[in-house]
């Protein structure tokens, strides 16, 4: 009697465990001991500074792997080149999704690249997840509800400056230098949003290619408009220039750049770390050579995690601390997948995070998601520098949600 | 008004930029009747090789020699190697290997140097702007640099044997041989001395535009259109295109047809160079007997 | 040297020939046709970007190849036609097949206008005016007067064609059974082209221009007409490459696609139309082979496989096949 109840019970219990099983095995990319995880990055080629993201990523997936994983499985990430194309990106997201049936995607680089991909992704409903990319378009749950973004975009970083800019000087008349891509004209559409019927009396503009040898031509003009503001949306290597340029014309104006360029070690060092003192750009993440972090335990979390696994990796680098954040979003979301990795529960927990802290994210600066709000990163810190770093000042200010 | 004054001397430093690549088209052009497509990676190889030794210590101007004679190494032996074999061959094969240069020098450089961008040292050095802060130490004494090896260039086509030897091998190599002058050795020389040049132009380039693996690219289409504009077999004319082409872009860009348009200029300007004068503004006009 | 004159077939002698060729054009049509059946989705896209590669390869070919015009700006056309293909078709909902013909006059014409002053001149002028039409089109693409149209650095969406009286295939299927009716289409007129007079013509003006003046052929006249045509062929390839991606943005019309059909077509054959098809397949599968040799550095592979098909197979794998085809006819008693 006892014998066949237990045999009752063991088999009932079988049988309502084994749909669990069955639906595991039919979620794409999810097997009892394994979760496929899939990027694309520019890995060659003139963007391929930021594969060192991509390196980031893969050795916090081994971390977890090495601390057991999640929900009982190991990660599989894979990660393919796409050389900063769309066509390939497109290529090598097919193959992603339909050839090595990945459970979702995340962490792909570029807006012209994920352009190519995200009716592609939204049609099939493969979760899309914390782009690397400051694109506007990504925070749009109503249209493209697989596809979210992370960092604060750069139309949000834009507007910052507006408001700052009316504080401040509300007469004042801006030159506004962009380069002629989504990642420039964001800062375009930034400033309209702000500034809105005042755009045209209070803006000159200015574009520049990423091919230009110079932008010396472009800073001459808005000098010569009578501009007494300079807000900037240029890449590293204009940076330096349009501040080196700045300086020796001798103009002052209230001048902004995008925080995409303000690296120490690779624009204000070769620009002449003297001719860049009261430059304001803004951040969302802890400058690893500011010295107010030393003792930080957010950042020796990143500092101890460099160590063990990118021994190499130069930590003056922020787009390891880039890496760092997305990745660590990306686990939280997993965590709170619980055992079941579909990809509608993927992308429920990915559009519910409630606000958290991340080590390598400024105190007061949060993740968070909600499901009709997809701007991940909302608020940013506004910083000056002093010769030497940036000096952070004013209060988290939080861009308007476009 | 200060604004052009400002727009015509910005023009004319970048001009100068756009001159000295273009006297390293035109030297090979000279030396071989080839426009080398990889010349502006070839720069910037030697440019990177530059940054290495300073970063290893080596002050400035012993680096700045040291990778001049490096480059002229590297020409000499590019073209031993690689276009030797196929000297005979239709223009064709000859294009398609600029074309493999350009993708190995290229992309080798991005792979062993990183594409961050990094500054590179000017010698030229000043503590208060010049002339109003119109224009840089460093854009004066690059322009003056590229007028020397212009200068050196011509005295060295017109008044030396060994110029003289180059020239007679590029024009007609069958009767050059004849009267015995080593038309391979010839052929090496020129490319090494387009590369020591296009090294000079790098190290030049690279204080004002940052250095990174992509940094020729554009220019390199610049400098096409002033040796074009100029006469692709005179360097002075070269030279002289070179700084047309930086000012009028310059010009074109603030005045005309905006910034967003500045390299459908250089494309117009070669255009309309074809067009209406395909030897150049100063360059000889060639008929060829059948 | 190595040019074949394209007109001789291999086997030259005619009668048994005539058989063979029907029983090759079967094979051939089956080949064709059947991955669209046999293959996965994803497969089945790459081969059908690898079509439109040849094609875009093949319009190099008749300028290059066959005409020896050499151009390093083709790239230029194919988005052209791209972007013909995409404006028609998302600004004014015409249906794909309407958009090719346009496409293809669109890029006829730019073809001429651009060919029209360089090709007057040597050769040397056509390759730095090509150089620099590759180089300023993306920026070209990104102006604001045409914004509007291109819809700028965004770019442009399309959508497949759905297939037609409702057959049972998928979009995907559909479109590599299109690309490859096309494709098939516009290699059928080159061929034809090529074993014609005028294809005669091209080479002779090819081999040896002053010559072919002396005989009284306009060469002015037939080098311009030739590039236009070369332009066209190459622009739909990019008509059917937009809708195939479902995407146009000038970043995916770079320099680089310029160099990539030119690598394709010295490595598949010059002067070869089964070489273009080599080409195609080239230029789709060897960057993902380049990628698992060098991950930071497949541009250098790229690289060194162009000038070692220049050094040792100027022929291309056409060339490659030809010899070993002549070296097995040789064989037969």
């Amino acid at each position: 009697m006892t014998t066949s109840r237990r045999t009752l019970i063991l088999t009932t219990g079988a049988l309502l465990a084994a749909p669990r099983l069955a639906a595991a095995q039919e979620t794409p990319g999810v097997t009892a001991t394994e979760i496929r995880i899939g990027s694309t990055n520019a890995l060659s080629g003139p963007a391929s500074t930021y594969s060192v993201i991509t390196k980031c990523l893969t050795a916090m997936f081994q971390r977890l792997n090495d601390q057991g994983g999640v929900g009982g499985r190991k990660i599989a990430f894979i990660a393919y080149d796409d050389a900063y194309q769309p066509p390939r990106t497109l290529e090598q997201t097919r193959r992603l999704v339909e050839q090595d049936k990945v459970a979702f995607l995340f962490n792909q680089l570029g807006t012209p690249t994920n352009s190519a991909i995200h009716r592609y992704v939204n049609q099939r409903k493969v979760p899309h997840l914390f782009l690397a990319t400051g694109a506007d378009k990504w925070a749009n749950p109503k249209e493209y509800p697989w596809t979210i973004g992370w960092q604060p975009s750069y139309r949000t970083e834009a507007q910052i400056y507006a408001k700052y800019i009316l504080e401040q000087k509300p007469n004042a008349k801006i030159g506004l230098l962009y380069q002629n891509d989504d990642f420039g004209k964001d800062y375009l559409h930034g400033l309209k949003d702000v500034l809105g019927a005042r755009f045209d009396a209070m803006v000159k503009t200015a574009t520049n290619e990423a091919t230009d040898p110079t932008i010396d031509s472009q800073i001459v003009s808005l000098q010569a408009a009578g501009c007494d503001t300079l807000v900037c949306g240029i890449i590293p290597r204009f940076a330096a220039q349009a501040i080196r340029k700045v300086h020796d014309l001798g103009w002052k104006p209230m001048m902004f750049m995008t925080n995409v360029s303000v690296s120490a070690g690779a624009v204000m060092q070769p620009a002449g770390p003297e001719k860049g003192v009261g430059l304001i750009t803004s951040d969302y993440r802890k400058d690893q050579s500011d010295p107010a972090w030393a003792n930080d335990p957010g950042m020796a979390e990143w500092r101890a995690f460099m160590a063990k696994y990118i021994a190499d990796g130069d930590l003056s680098d922020n787009n390891y601390t880039y890496g760092y954040g997305a990745g660590s979003t990306m686990i939280q979301v997993l965590r709170q997948c619980g055992n079941d990795f579909s990809r509608e529960n993927v992308m429920k927990q990915a559009a519910n995070i409630a606000p958290m802290d991340i080590a390598t994210l400024l105190p007061g600066v949060q993740v968070q998601t909600q499901p009709g709000n997809y701007n991940v990163i909302r608020q940013m810190q506004l910083q000056r520098w002093d010769g030497k770093s940036w000096v952070r000042f004013g209060k988290v200010i939080e861009g308007g949600n476009v | 008004m200060n604004g052009l004054a400002h727009q015509i001397v910005a023009g004319i430093a970048t001009g100068g930029i756009y001159a000295a690549v273009a006297l390293a088209i035109v030297m090979i052009y000279q030396a071989t009747h080839h426009v080398n497509f990889a010349q502006g990676e070839m720069a910037t190889l030697s440019t990177f090789i530059a940054w290495s030794m300073i970063n290893a210590g080596m002050p400035y101007w012993v680096a700045f020699f040291a990778t001049v004679v490096v480059s002229f190494a590297i020409g000499v032996a590019i073209e031993r190697l690689l276009m030797r074999p196929v000297q005979n061959a239709p223009e064709l094969t000859h294009v398609g290997v600029f074309i493999g240069l350009l993708l190995i020098i290229g992309n080798a450089t991005g792979w062993i140097f990183g594409y961050t961008t990094k500054s590179f040292p000017s010698p030229f050095h000043s503590d208060k702007p010049l002339a109003g802060g119109l224009i840089s130490a460093h854009e004066l004494g690059s322009t003056a640099v590229t007028l020397a090896v212009l200068l050196l260039v011509w005295a060295f086509f017109r008044f030396t044997r060994l110029g003289l030897a180059m020239r007679a091998a590029a024009y007609n190599p069958r009767s050059a041989r004849l009267v015995g002058i080593r038309v391979g050795w010839m052929l090496a020389l020129g490319w090494g001395l387009a590369a020591a040049i296009g090294a000079v132009a790098g190290m030049m380039v690279a204080p004002i535009v940052f250095l990174d693996p992509t940094m020729m690219l554009g220019i390199l289409l610049y400098a096409f259109a002033g040796a074009l504009l100029g006469g692709i077999d005179n360097p002075m004319g070269a030279v002289i295109g070179g700084f047309v082409v930086g000012v009028l872009e310059n010009l074109a860009g603030a005045y005309v047809v905006g910034t967003e348009l500045k390299l459908t200029v250089a494309l117009a300007i070669i255009i309309g160079v074809l067009v209406v004068r395909p030897s150049g503004l100063f360059g000889r006009v060639v008929y060829s007997r059948v | 040297m190595t040019r074949v004159d394209e007109s001789l077939g291999p086997s030259g002698a005619a009668g048994g020939s005539r058989a063979w060729r029907a029983t090759l054009l079967t094979l051939g049509i089956f080949a064709a046709v059947a991955p669209a059946f046999l293959l996965e989705s994803f497969q089945l896209f790459q081969l059908t970007m690898a079509v439109i590669m040849a094609l875009a390869v093949l319009g190099l070919n008749i300028v290059t190849g066959y005409n020896g015009q050499i151009s390093l700006g083709h790239g230029a056309f194919f988005a052209v036609g791209a972007y013909v293909t995409a404006i028609l078709m998302s600004h004014f909902d015409w249906s794909f097949w309407a958009t090719l013909p346009v496409a293809a006059l669109v890029c006829a014409a730019v073809g001429y206008g651009v060919g029209f002053p360089a090709l007057r001149l040597g050769g040397l002028y056509l390759a730095l005016t090509t150089f620099s039409l590759a180089v300023a089109v993306p920026q070209i693409l990104k102006h604001k007067a045409l914004e509007d149209w291109t819809g700028g650095v965004q770019g442009l969406f399309l959508v497949k064609p759905d297939p037609p009286f409702g057959l049972a295939v998928t979009p995907d299927q559909w479109m590599y059974l299109s690309v490859v009716a096309v494709a098939a289409l516009c290699f059928w007129g080159t061929w034809n082209l090529v074993h014609s007079r005028i294809g005669r013509a091209l080479m002779a003006i090819r081999d040896n221009p002053t010559a072919a003046q002396a005989m009284g052929m306009d060469i002015s006249a037939l080098k311009t007409k030739t590039f236009a045509a070369s332009a066209m062929v190459t622009g739909i390839a990019g008509a059917l490459s937009a809708v195939a991606i479902e995407f146009v943005a000038p970043d995916s019309f770079t320099f680089g696609v310029s160099i990539t059909l030119f690598v394709g077509m010295v490595v598949g054959g010059v002067a070869s139309i089964l070489g273009s098809l080599f080409g195609g397949l080239f230029v789709l599968f060897v960057p993902n082979i380049a990628e698992a040799i060098s991950k930071a550095a497949p541009g250098v592979i790229y690289g060194v496989i162009l000038i070692l098909f220049l050094f040792l197979l100027p022929g291309g794998f056409a060339g490659l096949l030809r010899q070993i085809a002549a070296r097995l006819t040789r064989r037969r008693p």
